[in-house]
C-alpha cells in the first residue's frame, strides 16, 4: 500500500476537517434488491472479530519476561547505615534502603513506635490508641472507621468493626493491622490479640505460627465462637491450622 | 518513552525454527482458549539478574523436611542474613511445581509465609512476597488459591511506599485475579478497586505498568460487566487512566499499553460509555493515535515497534466502539472527533503494520467504517487526502478485508454524485471487475452494492462497465442465491439505463 507523500505532512499539520462535499441522495439507493445502508458497527467483547488481536495481546503478555538482565544494574554504593536513631541496619543499594526505611521507619507512631504500611492505617492507629478525645467521643457515637479504603462505615466498638471487616470485607479475623487497644475497654470486648501488644514491638513482629496455638487463653468462650463460625472457609491459614487467637504466650525476643 | 526494560522472547539456545514452532503452538492454544472464553495469561516477575548472580537457574525440588527447616530458620533464625538466605532458598525451590505442591500441603506453611510478609523486616518481607508470587503464578488452582489468606495484606501494602514491593504485590494480585471467580469474589469486598484507585497515583512507571496489568485482568473477567466495571466507573480510575494515555513527553508506552487494554474491556462491555466520552476519551484517544503514527515513522527500534503495535490495537478498538455512542454524535460538541489527521494517522499505521501485525488491518478498517459511515466530512477527507487508491490496493489481502474496504467505499459513494465523481474513473472500475471474478459471496455482494451506487450517481459508469465486459463478469453469479436478484437488477440498469 503506497501512501501519498503529502499524508505525512498532513499528520504533522494543524488540526482540521475538510469542508464536506454536498450530500445528495437518490431514494433509489439501497432499494431492494439492494440493501446497503451506511452504518456504524459495534463489537461486543467476546466477538470473534477480536480473536486475532486478543491472541496477539496474550502472546505479548506471555512473551515479555520482566526484569531481564538488560535492565541497568542497580548501582551499588559503599555500604552505609540507616540514619534513624537506634537503627543500625546497613545497605549497599538505595532501593534496599528505601524499602527498609518505608517498612520500618515510615508511617511510624511517635508514641509507641509501631510501624504501619500506610499513612491511613497510621492515622487510624494514632486516633484510636493515643487520642483521649477519641475515647470520649467513642462513648457516645460511632467512631471506629472501617479500615478498607473507600468504605465509609463507622462503628461503636473496635470489635464491631472487626466483625464488619470479617463478614463484609472477608478479612482474616487476625488481621495484623487491626489490634484493638487494651485498657479502658471492658474485658469482654478485648480480644486476646491485644494482650501482649503493650510491649514496644520488636523488629521481627511476625505472626506466630508456633505450636503453642490458641489452646490456653483466658478468652470468654462466647467471643471465640462468634468469630469461628463467621470466618469464611476460604480464609484458612494453611491446611487445617487451628484458627484461634494468639494466646498469652511469651514473645520470642528477636533482633 | 518506553523504558526498554522489557525483553523480547529470551533465546535460551533454541534454534529459530524451534522458537517459531513453539510460538505457533502457543498461538493455537491461545486461540482455542479464547473460543472457550478462557483466555487468561499470568505474569511472572523474576529477577533474572539476581538469579544469575545466585549461581544459575537450577531449580531444586525441596522436600517437606527442607521446607520446614527453611521456614523455621526464616522465622526464628538469630541472624538476619541467615533468615534471608533461608527464604531465598525456599523461594528458589518454589519455582518448581513439586515444591509448590509439597509446600501448600504442609500445615502452617502459608500462615508462616504470611507472617513473614507482614513482618517489619524489609528484606524478609520482600522474599516472602516473592515466594507468594511464585505460588500465584502456578497453573494449579490449589497452589494459586493457597495465596488467598494473603490478599488483604497485599491490598493493604498497595498504599505503601516501596515501589519494588508494590510492583510485586500487584503482579501477584494480577495472577490471583485470573485464577477464578471465587478469588475475585474475595478480592472485591476486600476493596481491590479503591486500593487500585489509590495506587494509580504512584509516580513509579513499574508500579503503573503492574497496576495496569492487574486491572486489565480484573476487567477481562467474565462477570466484569455486571460486577466489576460499574465499580471501576464509579471510582476515580477512569480519569487517571485517561491521563496516563495522554500523548506527550510523559507518555510511557509500556504503561499505556496496559491501560489502553483496560479501557477496551470497559468500553466493549457497554456499561456506561457516555461517561467516558464526557471525560474526554475520544479526544485523548484521537490524539494518542496521531502520536503513535508519528512515533512509528521516527523509530527503527524493533522493540519499540512491537509495543506501539500493542498500543494501536486497543486504541483503535476503543475509538471505534466509542464512535457508535450517541454521545459521540452531539454535533459541534467539544467531545466529538472531527480531526482529519486521524485518517492520516490511521493509514500510516495500517501501512506500517501491514506485515508486522496483520491483525490490525481489519480492525483499522472497522474504525474507518465507523468514521466515514455518517460523516460527509470524513468521506470528503478520504478523497482530498488521496486515500482512495491506497484503499483499493488493500482489496487483495483477504475476504474479510475486502468486504470492509468495499463497505468504506460504499460509505463514500452513497453520499451522492459529488462523492462518486471523485471515485471515478481511476482504478475503481478495473478493481471492481477483479473482485467480481472472485467467488466469495460477501465480497461479490458488496461489490454489487457499490456498483448500484455508481450506476445511480455517476454518469457514464454503466456504459464504461459494459465496455469493460462487465456483463460477462456478472454472469458468473447469476445462479447464486444471495446474489442473483442484485445481479439481474444491475444487468437491467447497465443495458437499459
Amino acid at each position: 500500500m503506497q501512501l501519498p507523500p503529502a499524508l505525512h505532512a498532513r499528520l504533522a499539520g494543524a488540526p482540521g476537517a475538510a469542508a464536506p462535499l454536498p450530500v445528495q441522495r437518490d431514494s433509489l439507493a439501497g432499494n431492494a434488491p439492494f440493501r446497503f445502508a451506511a452504518r456504524q458497527v459495534r463489537f461486543p467483547r467476546e466477538h470473534e472479530f477480536f480473536e486475532d488481536g486478543d491472541v496477539q495481546r496474550h502472546l505479548y503478555l506471555q512473551d515479555v519476561i520482566t526484569q531481564v538482565a538488560a535492565e541497568p544494574e542497580r548501582p551499588r554504593v559503599p555500604e552505609f547505615t540507616c540514619q534513624v536513631a537506634g537503627c543500625c541496619q546497613a545497605f549497599d543499594t538505595l532501593e534496599d534502603y528505601e524499602h527498609h526505611y518505608h517498612t520500618l521507619h515510615g508511617n511510624v507512631c511517635s508514641s509507641c513506635k509501631r510501624a504501619f504500611p500506610s499513612g491511613h492505617l497510621l492515622d487510624t492507629h494514632i486516633q484510636e490508641w493515643h487520642d483521649s478525645l477519641f475515647q470520649i467521643l467513642a462513648e457516645r457515637q460511632d467512631m471506629y472507621q472501617c479500615l478498607v479504603e473507600g468504605c465509609t462505615e463507622k462503628f461503636r466498638t473496635s470489635r464491631d468493626r472487626k466483625e464488619h471487616l470479617v463478614t463484609h470485607h472477608l478479612y482474616p479475623a487476625d488481621f495484623r493491622f487491626d489490634k484493638p487497644r487494651k485498657g479502658r475497654r471492658p474485658a469482654s470486648q478485648v480480644s486476646t490479640e491485644a494482650i501482649g501488644e503493650d510491649r514496644a514491638p520488636s523488629e521481627g513482629d511476625a505472626m506466630e505460627v508456633c505450636s503453642e496455638q490458641a489452646e490456653a487463653h483466658s478468652e470468654p468462650p462466647r467471643e471465640r465462637r462468634v468469630y469461628s463460625h463467621r470466618i469464611p472457609s476460604t480464609v484458612c491459614f494453611g491446611q487445617g491450622a487451628s484458627r484461634g487467637f494468639k494466646s498469652t504466650k511469651k514473645r520470642s525476643k528477636r533482633q | 518513552m518506553w523504558s526498554g526494560r522489557r525483553g523480547l522472547l529470551r533465546s535460551s539456545g533454541c534454534g529459530v525454527e524451534e522458537l517459531r514452532c513453539r510460538r505457533r503452538e502457543r498461538e493455537a492454544a491461545l486461540r482455542k482458549a479464547r473460543r472457550e472464553q478462557q483466555l487468561v495469561s499470568k505474569r511472572l516477575l523474576r529477577d533474572e539478574a539476581t538469579e544469575e548472580a545466585e549461581g544459575g537457574c537450577v531449580v531444586v525440588i525441596l522436600g517437606e523436611a527442607e521446607i520446614q527447616e527453611f521456614l523455621r530458620l526464616a522465622q526464628r533464625g538469630t541472624e538476619e542474613k541467615e533468615r534471608e538466605r533461608a527464604l531465598v532458598s525456599l523461594r528458589r525451590g518454589l519455582q518448581h511445581p513439586e515444591t509448590q505442591q509439597t509446600f501448600i500441603r504442609l500445615e502452617g506453611s502459608i500462615r508462616t509465609l504470611v507472617g513473614l510478609l507482614t513482618s517489619n523486616q524489609a528484606l524478609l518481607q520482600l522474599e516472602a512476597a516473592r515466594c507468594l508470587h511464585e505460588l500465584s503464578h502456578s497453573e494449579q488452582s490449589a497452589v494459586a488459591e493457597a495465596c488467598l489468606p494473603a490478599t488483604s495484606y497485599l491490598l493493604t501494602y498497595l498504599s505503601g511506599h516501596s515501589s519494588d514491593f508494590i510492583e510485586l504485590c500487584l503482579y501477584t494480585l494480577g495472577n490471583l485475579i485470573v485464577e477464578s471467580e471465587a478469588v475475585r469474589r474475595q478480592l472485591l469486598p476486600q476493596g481491590i478497586v479503591p486500593a487500585l484507585a489509590a495506587c494509580i497515583q504512584s509516580p513509579h512507571l513499574t508500579v503503573l505498568e503492574a497496576l495496569g496489568y492487574a486491572l486489565s485482568q480484573l476487567l477481562q473477567a467474565k462477570e466484569a460487566p455486571g460486577k466489576i466495571i460499574p465499580l471501576v466507573l464509579g471510582s476515580t480510575l477512569p480519569q487517571h487512566i485517561l491521563q496516563l494515555l495522554q500523548p506527550g513527553p510523559k507518555l510511557n508506552l509500556g504503561v499505556a499499553v496496559e491501560f489502553a487494554w483496560c479501557l477496551h474491556y470497559i468500553i466493549c462491555s457497554q456499561v456506561n460509555n457516555a461517561l467516558l466520552i464526557t471525560q474526554g476519551a475520544l479526544t485523548t484517544l484521537g490524539l494518542l493515535l496521531l502520536d503513535l503514527a508519528a512515533a512509528v515513522q521516527r523509530t527503527e527500534d524493533a522493540g519499540l515497534e512491537l509495543v506501539c503495535g500493542q498500543l494501536v490495537c486497543p486504541v483503535v478498538r476503543c475509538l471505534s466502539n466509542l464512535l457508535t455512542e450517541a454521545a459521540a454524535e452531539t454535533v459541534g460538541g467539544p467531545m466529538q472527533l472531527r480531526d482529519e489527521r486521524v485518517l492520516a494517522a490511521l493509514f500510516i499505521l495500517l501501512q506500517f503494520f501491514l506485515h508486522k501485525q496483520p491483525s490490525l488491518l481489519p480492525e483499522g478498517l472497522w474504525l474507518l467504517n465507523n468514521l466515514t459511515a455518517n460523516s460527509p466530512s470524513f468521506c470528503t477527507s478520504l478523497i482530498s487526502l488521496d486515500l482512495i487508491e491506497p484503499l483499493l490496493h488493500l482489496l487483495s489481502v483477504s475476504n474479510v478485508v475486502s468486504v470492509l474496504v468495499l463497505t468504506v467505499l460504499c460509505n463514500v459513494a452513497e453520499k451522492g454524485p459529488a462523492y462518486c465523481q471523485h471515485l471515478w474513473p481511476g482504478l475503481l472500475l478495473p478493481t471492481l471487475l477483479d473482485t467480481l471474478a472472485l467467488s466469495d459471496t460477501e465480497v461479490v455482494g458488496q461489490s454489487l452494492e457499490l456498483l448500484q451506487l455508481l450506476f445511480l450517481y455517476q454518469p457514464g459508469a454503466a456504459q464504461a462497465f459494459l465496455q469493460q465486459s462487465g456483463l460477462q463478469a456478472l454472469q458468473r453469479h447469476e445462479e447464486v442465491a444471495q446474489l442473483q436478484d442484485r445481479v439481474h437488477a444491475l444487468q437491467q440498469t447497465a443495458l437499459h439505463g
